[in-house]
């Protein structure tokens, strides 16, 4: 696996590749002055110019594609959940007498590219009762710190979970052929 | 009838504001009565998060000027950003150092796995010994 190549990249090809990055950075600036005049739109591409030709990033290999529709329903039910998982530390937080009894689960994902585990992993730390302890990109593995373990209903629920999050993540952006080898393809207008 | 936007937009934002206010004295509270490290670092995220997001809404809906809003979009997104990141380093710096006592961990499939890999190392090691001390074809000599 080329996980760890570092390829030199021209600064032609980082801006082929990467002028998103550079509207990102511009649209972050003009938001941070709080207007949007020529000086500072054009101020904000700039500096995005700067910053990729001069501090230049790994490129993220990504060959999926985006179905707007599967990315709707992955921040809806993220922002459900998160307001569930916050209520639920703080009640933890907050009641008398017991205290919780954490554990640390191992999850391996279907799908082990760098992305998709970044993504999954970001959400499953503000997401269920999980918070990721350590990442092991070689074998896709995820560690999971669970707050408390009894009320949360067990090691098999911890796994499912995640890996129904990270179901909902590759619906929404991976490719038909890395869903098939995830075994998550689903049969054309049905939704899973 | 006419409905007083303003009114209820301010009932919204207070409502909101207080909802905030609360989990952030929860994960407060949740930060001093945690029994450890990890479980801290639960409370340094969720609570927190959706806590500032909340009190940034009921800014956002009582200031109502663009300018603004747009920058509190933005700290919202650092903040889903980096706090679940900033919580990731925590924990494995605390795993890494030993700072975890593992006796009050239920189940720690992380030790686990990696007592089995050193395991293994050894068992490969002891097996490389075993063959008449041959470094093997992708040692380099």
């Amino acid at each position: 696996m080329s996980l760890h190549v570092r390829r030199r990249t021209t600064w032609r090809e980082r801006l082929r590749h990467q002028w998103s990055a550079i509207l990102w950075l511009a649209l972050v600036w003009v938001l941070l002055w709080g207007s949007v005049t020529w000086g500072n739109v054009l101020a904000g591409l700039l500096l995005g110019l700067l910053v990729v030709v001069l501090l230049p990033l790994p490129q993220l290999p990504f060959h999926g594609h985006v179905r707007p529709l599967r990315l709707l329903a992955l921040f809806v039910r993220f922002g459900l959940d998160l307001f569930l998982a916050s209520f639920q530390v703080a009640w933890q937080a907050l009641r008398p007498g017991r205290q919780p009894r954490g554990a640390v689960v191992g999850v391996r994902l279907r799908n082990p590219s760098d992305i998709y585990l970044t993504v999954t992993a970001e959400l499953s730390s503000l997401v269920p009762g999980s918070l990721v302890v350590e990442v092991h990109r070689l074998t896709g593995m995820l560690y999971l710190h669970v707050l408390d373990l009894e009320a949360y209903g067990g090691v098999d629920k911890v796994r499912a979970d995640v890996l129904a999050l990270e179901a909902r993540v590759l619906r929404a952006l991976a490719s038909d052929a890395e869903l098939e080898a995830a075994g998550l393809a689903t049969r054309r207008g049905v939704p899973a | 009838m006419t409905v007083d936007w303003i009114g209820v937009a301010d009932v919204v934002a207070a409502i909101c504001m207080l909802l905030g206010a609360f989990l952030a004295f929860a994960a407060g509270i949740g930060i001093v009565r945690f029994p450890d490290l990890l479980a801290r670092m639960h409370a340094a995220t969720k609570p927190q998060v959706l806590g500032l997001i909340l009190m940034l809404v009921g800014v956002g809906l009582r200031v109502h000027v663009w300018s603004v809003v747009g920058m509190l979009v933005l700290v919202v997104v650092f903040q889903l950003l980096t706090a679940p990141v900033g919580a990731h380093m925590v924990g494995r710096a605390g795993f890494r150092t030993g700072k975890v006592v593992h006796e009050d961990l239920v189940v720690d499939d992380l030790t686990a796995d990696q007592e089995a890999a050193l395991a293994e190392e050894d068992a490969a090691e002891a097996a490389e010994e075993d063959e008449g001390r041959e470094p093997s074809s992708d040692a380099p000599r």
